[in-house]
């Protein structure tokens, strides 16, 4: 297949370059200040969330219309998912567990429009989430139990022999937490896309365009279950790190 | 494929091909945009969007609990009200009934009243008829006895006797009696 692509004229492939960091205003220095396309869509982003959130409700309807309707359900998932996994005192967290979720909401949805940037595809971008959740839920659990918080890695209700290997193991898992939380964000959406675009690089071909088309179009379906998932994955995790933090012991 | 990928790469400004995600001469201006996206909407939901929703939600509850007490409120009038009317009609229905037997007394005594007084009026009059029947029948009795002794009188004349009028009224009213 590949013998005949190249026969057909240079059938090529670019499934990365869609994640290429450019400079909106010219330059090819990427300044730490530059005005990039990651910050159009990191804006475009906040537009998503102010109108979905903000817009909806400026009528404060007690009936509410579709759009409230919308920013009232997203409010009470993500509501009620800090007060079943985290308990009570959780709920004075909510609003940074809101933020997450919308912003990774927001941000892969935009990302599925055709010719867009993914923001969390980025590793950089879900690594200082993953990172940040992680370093403000150990701090936050040191400051609210003191040493006791380290009664997370010794699991008192195991054998006294076992309880040493299980304080290793528990002590990497806890580490490994906010790599795998931020790698699991960032290579679904990566993942996703670079598929998408293979399947699109296909349709240069026209013996095979309606399977690849057709590809696509299965593809972007499962993108756009992977993307709420995933937004859903990541906010419910958080949950689940706070509550350890609230509540070391097992 | 090899040159496009190359060619991928020299965009990317020296990075190793492949992944733009791995090129650190992004991350910094990542970092950067993402930690103010972040804070921009935190501080959207913390200071509008949160606060709003939850006045939304806390007024619609208590607006629903409100229109449930009052629904409860109604609900309790009207079944006063209803027992008010249960017994509105049964006064009436005892009312009209002790109307009506007083009524039916009334003109039971009227009637009786008015009973006695015809059966008063009804001796009066069969009496005042006896005693006419009793003239009459007196009346009858005398002029018989006039005609009888006239008859007497003429009979004994014919016969050629002299009958005085003393003997004939003696024997009349001897026959009379008989």
């Amino acid at each position: 297949m590949a013998d005949e692509a190249h026969g057909g004229g240079g059938l090529s492939f670019h499934p990365m370059d869609q994640f290429e960091v450019k400079a909106l205003f010219g330059g090819s220095d990427i300044h730490w200040y530059t005005i990039t396309n990651v910050t159009l869509w990191l804006a475009l982003a906040i537009l998503a969330v102010i109108g979905l959130l903000v817009l909806t409700t400026s009528k404060r309807d007690t009936v509410p219309g579709r759009g409230q309707s919308i920013a009232e359900l997203m409010y009470g998932f993500v509501y009620k998912m800090v007060e079943d996994v985290t308990g009570k005192d959780g709920i004075k967290y909510f609003p940074y567990i809101m933020t997450l979720f919308m912003f990774i909401l927001c941000a892969n949805f935009l990302g599925l429009i055709p010719m867009s940037f993914t923001t969390t595809s980025h590793i950089a971008v879900t690594a200082i989430l993953g990172f940040g959740v992680f370093f403000a839920v150990t701090i936050l659990g040191f400051v609210k139990n003191g040493a006791s918080f380290l009664g997370l890695f010794w699991v008192s209700s195991a054998p006294l022999p076992l309880r040493p290997i299980l304080a290793i193991i528990e002590i990497i898992s806890y580490f490994v937490r906010p790599v795998s939380h931020s790698i699991r964000l960032a290579g679904n959406m990566m993942a996703g896309h670079a598929v998408l675009k293979v399947f699109a690089g296909f349709a240069q071909v026209a013996a095979i365009a309606p399977v690849a088309i057709i590809g696509v179009m299965a593809i972007y379906g499962l993108e756009v279950l992977v993307s709420a998932i995933q937004a859903y994955v990541f906010t419910i995790l958080t949950c689940v790190y706070l509550k350890d933090a609230l509540h070391p012991h097992h | 494929m090899a040159e496009n990928t190359n060619a991928a790469g020299e965009v990317a400004a020296g990075a190793p091909p492949g992944m733009p995600q791995l090129n650190p001469d992004y991350f910094a201006n990542q970092i950067f945009w993402l930690i103010i996206t972040l804070l921009v909407i935190y501080f959207v939901l913390s200071r509008v969007a949160l606060p709003r929703i939850a006045a939304i939600l806390a007024e619609r509850q208590g607006t629903i609990t409100n229109d449930i007490a009052a629904a409860e409120d109604l609900k309790a009038k009207a079944e006063a009200a209803e027992a008010a009317y249960d017994k509105a009609l049964a006064d009436a229905r005892a009312e009209a009934q002790r109307i009506s037997g007083e009524t039916k007394a009334a003109i039971q005594a009227d009637l009786d009243v008015a009973i006695e007084k015809a059966d008063a009026e009804i001796a009066a009059k069969a009496s005042e008829s006896e005693k006419a029947i009793a003239d009459i029948r007196a009346g009858a009795h005398d002029a018989i006895k006039e005609v009888a002794k006239d008859a007497a009188k003429d009979i004994v004349a014919l016969m050629g006797g002299k009958a005085d009028a003393k003997s004939i009224t003696a024997a009349v009213n001897a026959r009379m009696k008989g």
